[in-house]
């Protein structure tokens, strides 16, 4: 195979890379909500270059509009967990208004109670990962919090990868060359089922075969 | 605290009877001994976290208050107006308070500020908390990043030698965290007891002890409190402890008072 070739396979590589991982957080994400019988369970990223947290995975409520809302790092009680480096359980959230006001605002749910952990990987900490609400609002145990540490570790890796996979794509966007030119028109192809397009690719795909033979 | 001094590198043959320490400790080390009695009065307790709201009930007002920033090249430490940013320090406060009901607090803020340079304002906070000689120090947080890891080494050992007391909350996770795992600091797990008063002592370190820490009513900003669970509400115990011990035997060195702390533990001999 050719050296451009290889950058070719590379830069689709990429792409679909990100959907894999984006999958990959969105199964963590599941499963923690399944095993700890949650009504909604999500993973935030930490964007280091605007210092916010962004919703990445979200199961349960809220799972259809919340993936990529931000707000800034330090603050609800993702951003406690996030800069203090520390686990947390609360209980009865209800009792903080100012907490449920902007719980609504944000998100359009109010937990009850909640378990959270910080993702952290090496010395970096990438982002933090929420489990809401019993169905009969009965309390997170200590146990639960170091079942849901185990799959921190998970959620970290996954994180770790769609960085990467985000920073690769950024290179090849915003590169030279042929690499760099077939990864924005993979990134344009993947929204759009125009026919002439296809047909267009068909034919691209066949001259250049054609050229080889 | 006890005058402190200079440093002394070697003991001459004659000199050793003009160092004698007094040592006013029991055959055995008790409860009573150690905080019968104590109210934390006389003592500086800092709260290294997100500040303090120092107008909730539970908190009852602070000694002082600055906030820790950084630009991108120089730590300041200025006087703090906003108090608590995010309500993780009155929390610590308020566990500290109802433990240690005259002891003096002090707020150091060096969280709240966005996660960037969060390495930078934990060491220029601990830096100015020990210089401003506060007895015992309340740190439930941690860094990950290693280049500040031997600052803050540094640090701790720096504290332990002037007679700051630096309580840590651990943290169970698959990564190394600071300072909490250095042996200058007294570090700090959950037990799952109800009791301000349970502690115990960990014969698997490097967590040293266990306090209360499961389902720990706290003060919440706003002036009410809430139920919450983590490491970071069992460091604030042991700092209130400590606090109740040094009242009642000022002068107390950081590894004397492990070593109390240890004796008078609910699984040691001392507790009863």
């Amino acid at each position: 195979m050719s050296e451009e070739r290889y950058r070719e396979a590379a830069a689709t590589g990429v792409l679909a890379s990100e959907e894999g991982h984006r999958a990959l957080l969105q199964s963590v994400a599941d499963v923690a909500r399944a095993i700890f019988s949650a009504k909604a369970s999500s993973i935030f990223l930490l964007d280091e270059a605007t210092d916010e947290l962004v919703f990445e995975a979200v199961s349960g409520e809220g799972e259809d509009e919340l993936v990529g809302r931000r707000f800034p790092s330090s603050t609800g009680i993702a951003g406690w967990v996030l800069v203090t480096r520390q686990p947390l359980v609360i209980d009865d959230l209800h009792q903080d208004p100012r907490f449920a006001r902007q719980a609504a605002e944000s998100t359009g749910y109010v937990p009850h109670g909640l378990m959270a952990v910080p993702l952290l990987l090496d010395e970096q900490a990438l982002g933090v990962l929420e489990v809401l609400d019993r169905p009969n609002d009965t309390s997170f145990t200590v146990a639960e919090m170091d079942l849901l540490t185990l799959f921190a570790s998970q959620a970290a890796i996954g994180l770790h990868l769609l960085r990467r996979a985000r920073s690769a794509r950024a290179v090849l966007e915003l590169g030279e060359g042929r690499a760099a030119q077939v990864a924005r028109l993979a990134t344009l192809l993947e929204s759009s089922d125009d026919e002439a397009v296809t047909r267009l690719l068909d034919a691209l795909e066949a001259v250049l075969a054609g050229r080889r033979h | 605290m006890s005058p402190r001094l200079l440093p002394a590198w070697s003991l001459a043959a004659d000199a050793a009877g003009g160092i004698a320490i007094p040592a006013s400790w029991p055959e055995q080390v008790t409860r009573e001994w150690a905080i019968g009695g104590a109210t934390g009065a006389g003592v500086d307790v800092c709260i290294l976290d997100s500040g303090v709201d120092a107008t909730h009930p539970l908190v009852g007002g602070v000694a002082s208050a600055v906030a820790v920033t950084f630009d991108g090249d120089d730590v300041r430490v200025e006087p703090d107006e906003l108090g608590d940013v995010c309500g993780h320090g009155t929390v610590c406060a308020g566990i500290v308070r109802a433990l240690a009901p005259e002891c003096r607090l002090h707020s150091v803020r060096v969280l709240g500020a966005g996660n960037a340079g969060s390495g930078e304002l934990i060491l220029g906070g601990l830096q100015h908390a020990i210089a401003e000689g506060h007895h015992v120090v309340n740190l439930s947080l941690s860094t990950t990043k290693r280049r500040f890891a031997e600052l803050l080494h540094e640090l701790a050992d720096n504290a332990y030698f002037r007679g700051a007391v630096l309580v840590a909350s651990a943290h169970n996770m698959p990564v190394e965290s600071y300072p909490w795992r250095f042996s200058s600091v007294v570090s700090v797990g959950s037990h799952e007891g109800a009791g301000a008063l349970e502690w115990y002592a960990n014969p698997t370190p490097p967590v040293e002890f266990f306090a209360r820490g499961v389902d720990v009513d706290v003060a919440w900003p706003g002036g009410g409190t809430m139920r919450c669970t983590g490491n970071s509400f069992a460091a604030p115990h042991v700092s209130g402890l400590s606090a109740l011990i040094l009242s009642k035997h000022p002068g107390l060195t950081p590894f004397q008072l492990k070593s109390v702390l240890y004796l008078t533990a609910t699984n040691t001999g001392g507790a009863t």
